[in-house]
């Protein structure tokens, strides 16, 4: 009934994280760590417990199946070691990627002053917290010229000079673009730009908390603008920065909106996770199902969107038909014994065609287990995603899927959720002096 | 539909209107529809309007559509005229997906709009009633049609007073 309006609860809600919870997390990264070590031990007897994983033996037959580095095989043939760097660097940018999103949400709420999204605001405010993880994580393994050697093709000695053995016209040119100082410009400014912008919302939403008034809320809006003003040019640049470039000769002009795609509708999962999981727990009862259907919405439409800019990718390479081109699905097809098929495939499976089927209905997009369904699934699918993305060109035919993988995702995940969970407590779960909250806890559709 | 008779209550504001529906439709009262210058939220469950089905219709079409742009495809490419397109196979499976999602998306849209219309009666040979002309400006209508209605035009009249019309008026189609 329409005029029985909904029961208002408090707007005084806080988050416990229990130390509990703080150690069980940290033995989480610590176990990662460890399955990392085993996994890597074993690997180097030669036993697999993965899938698609090489074994000892093949490893010199891979060399020829991809023409393109055949010109400077030898030099850089993947090693375990590789294959470790590629799972820290994969997991790096997949985790940059959904904490940056969590500012880029409020961003653009602010920005359209949406009104709906006050009431899950804080979910999203406590993401980027682990930005500066991941982001030191990337600087120092550009940093290191052993790990740096690994991941960048185009960092090593003599690419780009004429007069060395290794000398590549193509990277050559590259060189405006793609050199270390320029790169470390950008990559340092990624990182604390998008810390400091959020850091800047972040700070005059909790003002606001205290105030109340209008200031704070015209300043963190301002803060948003300047911010997406920043993130509008970066998201493409660090898409080419952090995963095109791995495969340098090659490009593709899609790969920006494809990259910020991946990590939009995954951060977005996260964040619907996140309030599930909260919900469960008796927090954020202001959140009712109409939250949760537009937030569904977001998570349905943005996974159309992202297959939409992966198959136009896909399907310009297709048409055109370019060796220069085709290079990149051929790695992943058949390149190296074929071991990236299936990821490249699952990936599809559970980016695109799961969530699409799951989520289309209305109702599904308002019940609990339906979301969780679709957020686990658009999670796991996007980090098949960027595994597809960056393991063909750093680990080769050293890639697979086994314990280094479950650990360092693990390690990532759990501090991710220490470092979400650490913020979520230090501030009241609602923002509960923001001018839409009133608007937000009578959401209805 | 001649010869029907309607109750037309008239109210000034959107949420005595909302109230109005709820309470007559509780004493029992079938209402026909309501008019309302701009949408009122959460008027449709107050009417006891079921969620339209809407979204079934648009999946059938749509998937109408997809295997029309499928058998289209494989058709003429594939089968009737089959053209060396760069080496490719005939009938290769992504050069298609851009027609098969145009022509989901053109019947989806299509067909839902057609349904609409004719579920609606909006068709151009379609002569709507107008119970009060100034539901399109500043008055909220609910028309109540006496034949389909157990109680009296006095006592449904009175109810309607009751819940806050300002006016009631009896309309002959």
């Amino acid at each position: 009934m329409a005029h029985s309006t909904h029961e208002i609860p408090s707007t005084e809600e806080r988050f416990e994280f229990k130390s509990e919870t703080k150690r069980n997390l940290i033995i989480a990264a610590l176990i990662g760590v460890v399955m990392v070590a085993i996994g890597s031990f074993l690997l180097s007897k030669g036993w697999s417990i993965g899938v698609w994983e090489s074994h000892g033996g093949e490893h010199a037959a891979a060399g020829h199946e991809v023409a393109g580095h055949a010109e400077h095989g030898g030099e850089h043939g993947a090693t375990l070691f590789a294959r470790i760097i590629a799972n820290i660097w994969m997991n790096s940018v997949y985790f940059l990627g959904i904490s940056v999103v969590g500012a880029f949400f409020i961003a653009y709420n602010y920005i359209a002053k949406a009104g709906w999204s006050s009431s899950i605001k804080r979910v999203a405010e406590a993401m980027p917290s682990f930005v500066i993880v991941p982001g030191v994580i990337l600087i120092i393994l550009m940093a290191l010229p052993s790990t740096r050697h690994i991941v960048m093709h185009w960092t090593h000695d003599g690419i780009m000079d004429p007069a060395s053995e290794h000398y590549d016209k193509i990277i050559a040119g590259k060189a405006w673009y793609l050199n270390l100082p320029f790169y470390f410009v950008r990559l340092i400014a990624y990182v604390t730009v998008w810390y400091l912008g959020w850091k800047a919302i972040r700070k005059y939403s909790l003002l606001e908390d205290e105030m109340g008034g209008l200031e704070n809320y015209y300043k963190g809006r301002n803060a948003s603008k300047l911010f997406m003003v920043f993130f509008a040019v970066t998201a493409s640049t660090s898409a080419w920065d952090l995963s095109m470039v791995i495969d340098t000769h090659w490009f593709s002009t899609m790969f920006g909106w494809y990259h910020l795609a991946s990590w939009h509708v995954a951060g977005l999962a996260t964040m619907m996770l996140t309030i599930l999981l909260l919900k469960d727990q008796g927090y954020l009862k202001i959140v009712n199902e109409s939250h949760l259907h537009d937030l569904g919405k977001f998570i349905f439409g943005f996974s159309v969107f992202w297959t939409y800019v992966w198959f136009s990718q896909y399907l310009l390479i297709f048409y055109a038909n370019l060796p220069e081109e085709t290079i990149y699905f051929r790695e992943r097809f058949t390149g190296f014994q074929g071991r990236y098929w299936w990821p490249f495939h699952i990936s599809l499976v559970l980016n695109f065609f799961f969530p699409f089927l799951i989520l289309m209905a209305r109702n599904s997009k308002r019940r609990p287990t339906f979301l969780k369904l679709g957020s686990v699934s658009v999670i796991i699918g996007h980090w098949f995603d960027f595994y597809q993305m960056h393991m063909p060109g750093i680990a080769k035919d050293q890639g697979g899927i086994g314990i280094i993988e479950w650990g360092t995702t693990l390690t990532f995940a759990s501090l991710f959720i220490y470092f979400v969970a650490n913020e979520l407590s230090k501030a009241n779960l609602y923002p509960k002096n923001h001018p839409f909250l009133e608007e937000s806890m009578h959401h209805d559709i | 539909m001649a010869d029907s008779k309607y109750l037309v209550g008239v109210f000034d504001d959107g949420d005595e209107l909302l109230h109005a529906v709820e309470d007559i439709r509780h004493q029992g009262v079938k209402i026909h529809e309501a008019y309302t210058p701009f949408a009122i939220h959460g008027l449709d469950k107050a009417l006891g309007y079921s969620f339209p089905r809407m979204g079934v219709a648009a999946f059938l079409f749509g998937i109408t559509g997809t295997l029309c742009a499928l058998l289209l495809t494989f058709w003429t490419m594939g089968v009737d005229w089959p053209i060396n397109v760069g080496g490719k196979n005939f009938f290769p499976f992504p050069t298609n997906i851009p027609i098969v999602f145009e022509l989901t998306v053109l019947l989806a849209a299509f067909g839902m709009s057609f349904t609409f219309f004719f579920m609606e009666d909006l068709g151009p040979t379609s002569k709507p009633i107008i119970f009060d002309v100034r539901s399109t400006d500043d008055k909220f209508v609910v028309a109540i049609d006496l034949a389909k209605n157990k109680l009296s035009e006095t006592e449904i009249s009175k109810l309607l007073k009751e819940s806050g019309a300002s006016e009631v008026n009896v309309k002959e189609v």
